[in-house]
């Protein structure tokens, strides 16, 4: 992976990554959002987060994830629906997932 | 709190090193790409595009995509980078969008007020920057002694506690239709997609708050 073009791909990469964060910074500065818009903008992010909740549970990559990871972070949702303090939510997800990752569940 | 969150972080990011270390990338580039980028699965899908032969211009291509998303999260941290006290439209927001991602937006979301959103994001996104490098750092000097972090469980945390932290804002019905179908999209879209980027047809389902318009304030 010495390649020039491994290389060049890493820079392109970052730049493009930074660009994309601070153009949403910068223009949120400068536009004045009518209070409809900022819900949008709002309901968006949670949108984004609960389908990378849904689509990071589900799968790895286009492989369906096993019951180990699905069935760990059902056991941190119930927590965090019964407001569990989030170390518990971390315990609770991670844990099931290693004991039945232990107990041969993939 | 943002602690737990770093250290899970810094987990997969063993696990992101040995999987780079594993094929084929040198310390200098894995680090690179965890410092510059700092965006998990885009760089996941990053190394494993090139890994399995794929062009640079493909891999950059696919690894823009699933950051896009951070534009919209950046649009959301603008809300509070820029206000207040600091009033740090300067170097501190150009600072401050690096650390723009999934974790950090979220945990700013989860708080009330605008100082609390700012203080919240800085702790949580500055930890990211630090312990991601690291565990890619560790994960790639360890190689395979790592044999399976899978073990400890911490794939699971990560949707877990992001999920924790939308809960709150989902207690507002509109918001909860949007992000049922948006995740039901998703989770449907995604076995066509290139890896990651189902979240953002995710945000057609944004179109079922319009009717709700005259609703708001």
């Amino acid at each position: 992976m010495n390649t020039a073009s491994v290389w060049i791909g890493i820079v392109v990469f970052a730049c493009g990554s930074y660009a994309l964060r601070v153009s949403g910074v910068l223009l949120r500065a400068r536009v004045k959002l009518s209070s409809f818009a900022e819900k949008t903008l709002d309901r968006a992010v949670v949108v984004l987060l609960l389908a990378v909740v849904a689509t990071s549970t589900i799968f790895i990559g286009h492989d369906v994830a096993g019951p180990a990871r699905m069935l760990g972070v059902v056991a941190g949702g119930i927590c965090a629906w019964f407001k569990a303090p989030l170390v518990l939510v971390v315990i609770a997800a991670a844990g099931t997932t290693a004991l039945l990752r232990l107990s041969g569940v993939s | 709190m943002s602690v737990l969150i770093w250290l899970s972080v810094a987990i997969v990011g063993v696990s992101y090193g040995v999987t780079a270390g594993s094929a084929g990338f040198s310390l200098w580039q894995l680090s690179a790409l965890a410092v510059l980028v700092l965006g998990a699965s885009s760089e996941f899908l990053f190394i494993g595009i090139i890994a399995a032969g794929g062009s640079a211009t493909a891999a950059v291509v696919a690894g823009l995509l699933i950051n896009s998303r951070n534009f919209a999260y950046g649009m959301s941290a603008g809300s509070f980078l820029g206000t207040g006290r600091y009033k740090d439209s300067g170097w501190r927001s150009m600072v401050g969008a690096h650390l723009v991602n999934d974790e950090s937006v979220a945990v700013a979301m989860a708080q009330e007020s605008v100082e609390r959103k700012r203080a919240a994001f800085w702790f949580c996104g500055i930890g990211i920057a630090v312990s991601w490098p690291i565990g890619a750092l560790l994960g790639g000097l360890l190689g395979s002694v790592v044999r399976d972090p899978g073990a400890l469980g911490l794939d699971a945390a990560f949707p877990a506690v992001i999920l924790a932290l939308v809960l709150p804002a989902l207690k507002e019905k509109v918001t909860l239709l949007a992000a049922l179908i948006g995740a039901a999209v998703a989770v449907a879209t995604s076995p066509f997609l290139p890896p990651g980027t189902a979240p953002l047809v995710a945000l057609l389902s944004i179109a079922v708050t319009i009717p709700f318009r005259e609703k708001v304030r």
